[in-house]
């Protein structure tokens, strides 16, 4: 049993029958026997990251089967609000989205020996368990800043942005924020908190930016020089990726750091409401045991990020995430930040 | 002896005096304790027999009257309360005994005996007869120079035959004086007494003679 | 003398118990008025946040290029996170339709009147929420139209804090039972504390103290105070009378009686027929035999009086045997009868000496009436086995196989007492005595088998 664990395959099922699904899916698993108890998961987390944690999960509860979807994150939301395809967990990178799943009734509620170790900051309302506390960092890349100051602020930035406009025209990349869910999000919360947020679009308006769907193609194209500056990428895979360490280089911007919780909610549709707690408590356990697992793939969560002194600013979980969902609101943010990022 | 008899009851004082007179005593009777102040203070007597329930006051008081005065004559109190309650404060009083009625007139005697004796009075009721020295407190008989003692219904049969010499008593009498009512002694007991006392009066003077049919009498020889 | 009491309830409990009803009735009435005071300030602090949440969207919708728009300000939702983990909805809407928010959301009609909040409790999504409603009228290229602005929230936060209120509640109610509870206790404690003193007071009185109570009492027990004073009052005149009564009646009794014997006496001695002295001897033994009878029951009654009421003082055990042999003396002597006496020590306990005396004297008495002419007597003063003991040993050829038992019995008289005066009464009393004072009386042959030896035991502590 163990080796038939170990020499886990994982199975790419055809996209034919994604596309039925009614929402994009960028890769679908089986991990686990074939004909195990499947708990289907839907995630914005690469399968790569997060296999070791479920290979755990999958030891613990042999006959078992994990059938683990990616998507990005509003294709996570509207896969749940569609339910054409009944999932049992969903992990997102969007609080937002997570928040709005709980707030409008999507998920069931949970409590474990094992949430009881996740901070209260890291639960909202035994709905909603972050498992990862992430920056989002700005990357740039090692070859285009040799023998040149690395901009420590967002006003380094604009400074830096405006003195060359002509270096970094086309060199600028950031979220899509129609996008991606967590670009949106990081996006919110930039204009949130400081007005500078605006004049860095601005600035990086005014350089043609190349806009992504995903912090990884952005620290890709960093790493071979397609752009110089990424804005608000994920500092957890830009620092995962050791194979980059002499490309690329990672700041956490001095003024202010965003942190980002991605969470697990447990889906009201799922059929495996059992397996679907047992899995969150999975990874309850490895994010906030102290040390966290060794499967744990992320950097560990520590209390240092939450200080007040800190530059790091963690986002709050709560009914505030709600406030970007509203469509009117988010209407007029996106035609104004396109309106920013579009001026030519 | 001489008896002052303190008794508010009339005909039990007479009876009473009729008793002891045939024994021989004189006394005296008072009906209240007033009266019984006047004799006493006039007259020496030997004992005071006291009834405790008078007309005029208490016999109590008489008693504790005649204690603080320092009289030396001895009280023996009737009475014909229960004993319980009385008794103690009797002898508190300073009575010299007490008596509840009804009683036996051999009790009363003896009992009158007995404190005369403790008080070391009454020696001058010494009897003589023929050579006989007979004391009834010592409870002695002397005669020819030696003394002896008499137990005690050899004394009372003495005393009996003393207070009338010559007289015959019957051996129906002498048992009625020597026994109490309510032993049942035969006549022939009598007998026993009887010689005993002959061997004491032997060489005194004085006999006892059986007179054939009817008793015995004391005699000089 | 312990009479059993009818016993009814006790004022103390009762009392207590009416303290605690109330305080119980009080603390559940202090409860439910913090409960309900409690509810109602949650509720409305609850409202107060739900209104400033309406108030500040509200004031964020605004026309924009002839159309209705809103920019929900960021704390206008997060402010409802900070009271309570829940659910949170809203809906913006025109008379047009639903401009943004939660289309669905149960919203009652407009309110009244601009400015005027509608609350209202509903259920949404399979929870309870509670709601706000706000409008406000805005100019729309110069024709009014009413923007009405709905913010609701899940009650679960407000029912755990109001959980948590409720046994708060309750703990203040159970405190303020525990401690009235506590102070009932004491005072009823307290308000029969002249009761119980009183009863201290009384029963640590001897049997014979009958003065009337005279320490201050509260107002509310006087009547009861006074009344067990002329009860008290009462029952020593009849005490008094009925010592009076039996020595009145002794009186009476014996004192014809006397008289009768002496005459008796005088006449017996007077005449010869010898028929006739028979009768007299007769008349004389019934004369002795009543006045014993009379006696003994007399001093029976006296007895039980004294034992009902046993009054204790230090008696010299040896020295009232020694008395009393000293006393019979010329009583054993008429019957040429030997009395002894021993008795070395000094044997002293707590005791009625009247009837301690009176015990040994009737059994001295049997002995001296049963015994033959020169016969002796002894009566002993003697420690033994942890006992006071005061024997008496005769000659008088003791109990033959009777039931030694029933002869303390009333008027049972031993087979030997046939031609003996009595009333049998005299070791009933003398039995009485020694049970009275803790002690037994024994009644065996003697030793050397010629009479009988009775024992008056009294255990020594």
């Amino acid at each position: 049993m163990r080796n038939a664990l170990l020499s886990l395959a994982l199975t790419f099922l055809t996209l034919a029958t994604l596309a039925a699904a009614g929402f994009e899916v960028e890769e679908r698993h089986w991990i686990g026997p074939q004909d195990g108890t499947p708990l289907r998961i839907i995630s914005t987390t690469d399968t790569a990251i997060l296999a070791p944690l479920i290979e755990s999960f999958l030891q613990k509860h042999p006959g078992t089967a994990v059938d683990y979807t990616v998507a990005n994150s509003s294709e996570v939301m509207k896969a749940v609000l569609k339910g054409e395809e009944q999932f049992d967990v969903a992990l997102s990178s969007a609080m937002d989205l997570q928040t709005k799943l709980a707030n409008d009734g999507f998920t069931r509620p949970h409590q474990s020996a094992f949430t009881a170790l996740i901070p209260d900051w890291g639960k909202w309302r035994d709905h909603v368990f972050a498992f990862s506390l992430e920056p989002a960092s700005v990357v740039v890349s090692a070859a285009g800043f040799r023998g040149r100051d690395i901009p420590r602020t967002r006003q380094d930035l604009i400074a830096l942005m405006r003195a060359e406009p002509e270096r970094f025209l086309g060199k600028v990349g950031t979220y899509d924020v129609a996008l991606s869910g967590l670009g949106y999000l990081f996006a919110t919360q930039d204009a949130r908190t400081s007005e500078t947020y605006w004049r860095l679009m601005e600035v990086t308006g005014s350089l043609e930016p190349v806009l992504y769907c995903c912090s990884a193609s952005m620290i890709e194209d960093i790493a071979v020089g397609e752009i110089l500056i990424a804005y608000n990428v994920l500092g957890s895979y830009a620092r995962a990726r050791q194979d980059l360490k002499d490309k690329i280089i990672v700041i956490d911007p001095e003024d202010y750091t965003h942190l980002m919780m991605r969470s697990a909610v447990l889906l009201s549709g799922g059929g495996q409401p059992d397996l679907a707690q047992r899995f969150v408590d999975h990874l309850a356990y490895a994010a906030w045991s102290q040390p966290p697992g060794a499967e744990y793939p992320f950097h560990p969560p520590s209390a240092e990020f939450i200080g007040a002194a800190n530059s790091k600013r963690l986002i709050q979980l709560g009914p505030g995430l709600l406030v970007y969902q509203d469509a009117e609101k988010r209407r007029r943010f996106m035609a104004e930040w396109f309106n920013a990022i579009r001026k030519q | 002896m001489r008896f002052l008899l303190v008794e508010d009851n009339e005909s039990l004082a007479n009876a009473i005096q009729a008793r002891l007179r045939l024994d021989g005593h004189a006394v005296d009777h008072a009906p209240d304790a007033g009266t019984a102040c006047a004799f006493s203070d006039t007259t020496d007597y030997d004992l005071i027999l006291l009834d405790i329930m008078l007309p005029d006051g208490d016999g109590r008081s008489f008693l504790k009257n005649h204690r603080d005065n320092r009289k030396e004559t001895p009280v023996i109190v009737l009475t014909a309360r229960s004993e319980v309650s009385d008794r103690v404060g009797m002898l508190d009083l300073g009575a010299d005994d007490y008596l509840t009625k009804p009683f036996d007139f051999s009790e009363l005697e003896a009992r009158c005996r007995a404190v005369l004796r403790r008080r070391g009075g009454g020696s001058s009721n010494l009897r003589r007869f023929a050579n006989l020295l007979f004391d009834p407190m010592a409870g002695t008989l002397s005669s020819g120079g030696k003394t002896i003692s008499l137990r005690n219904r050899e004394l009372r049969l003495l005393e009996v035959f003393l207070n009338a010499p010559d007289r015959i008593f019957s051996k129906s009498k002498l048992v009625d004086r020597l026994f109490s009512y309510d032993e049942e002694v035969s006549e022939n007991a009598i007998e026993v007494y009887v010689a005993r006392l002959r061997k004491h009066l032997a060489g005194s003077g004085a006999e006892i003679t059986t007179v054939r049919g009817l008793g015995y009498r004391l005699s000089l020889e | 003398m312990s009479a059993t009491v009818n016993v009814s309830g006790s004022i103390r409990r009762r009392l207590l118990l009416q303290l605690m009803g109330s305080a119980a009735l009080l603390a559940a009435l202090l409860f439910l008025a913090v409960l309900g005071f409690v509810r109602n300030v949650a509720e409305e602090s609850h409202d107060r946040i739900l209104l400033a949440s309406a108030t500040s969207i509200l004031e964020s919708v605004s026309v924009q290029s002839g159309e209705i728009t809103a920019d929900i300000p960021y704390a206008a939702l997060s402010m409802l996170g900070n009271v309570s983990d829940d659910r949170v909805f809203y809906q913006i809407a025109t008379p047009a339709g639903v401009l943004t928010g939660y289309a669905d959301l149960p919203v009652a009609g407009p309110p009244v009147q601009p400015g005027q909040p509608l609350f209202q409790t509903a259920r949404y999504k399979a929870e309870s929420i509670r709601s706000v409603t706000l409008f406000r009228r805005l100019s729309v290229e110069g024709a009014p139209v009413a923007v009405q602005v709905s913010v609701a929230q899940t009650r679960s936060g407000q029912a755990a804090l109001l959980a948590q209120l409720s046994w708060s509640a309750l703990y203040l109610g159970v405190g303020f039972f525990v401690l009235a509870s506590g102070l009932a206790f004491w005072s009823t404690q307290s308000s029969i504390t002249p009761l119980r003193s009183l009863t201290e007071a009384i029963s640590r009185r001897g049997p014979k103290d009958l003065r009337p109570v005279s320490r201050p009492v509260p107002s509310e027990m006087s009547p009861l105070v006074s009344s067990l004073n002329s009860f008290i009052s009462r029952l020593q005149t009849s005490l008094a009378r009925s010592e009076d009564f039996i020595a009145e009646a002794a009186h009476r009794v014996r004192t014809p009686l006397a008289t009768v014997r002496a005459q008796a006496e005088v006449t017996l001695m007077r005449i010869e027929n010898e028929n006739k002295r028979t009768s007299l001897r007769e008349m004389i033994r019934a004369i002795d035999e009543s006045s014993r009878a009379a006696g003994q029951l007399l001093d029976h009654a006296m007895v039980s009086f004294r034992t009902d009421s046993l009054e204790l003082e230090d008696v010299n055990l040896t020295e009232l045997a020694r008395d009393l042999a000293e006393r019979l003396q010329p009583v054993a002597e008429l019957k040429d009868m030997s009395l002894h006496f021993e008795g070395q020590e000094t044997i002293r306990l707590p005791g009625d000496g009247i009837l301690l005396q009176n015990a040994v004297r009737n059994i001295l008495d049997n002995a001296i009436k049963y015994s033959g002419r020169d016969s002796e007597v002894w009566i002993r003063a003697v420690c033994r086995g942890g006992c006071a003991c005061i024997e008496i040993e005769d000659q008088a050829g003791g109990f033959k196989c009777e039931d030694t038992e029933a002869l303390t019995r009333r008027f049972v008289r031993g087979a030997n007492a046939r031609n003996t005066t009595g009333s049998g009464l005299g070791l009933t009393i003398a039995r009485e005595v020694a049970e009275a004072h803790g002690g037994k009386l024994i009644i065996e042959n003697s030793q050397t088998g010629t009479g009988a030896c009775v024992t008056l035991c009294f255990p020594l502590h």
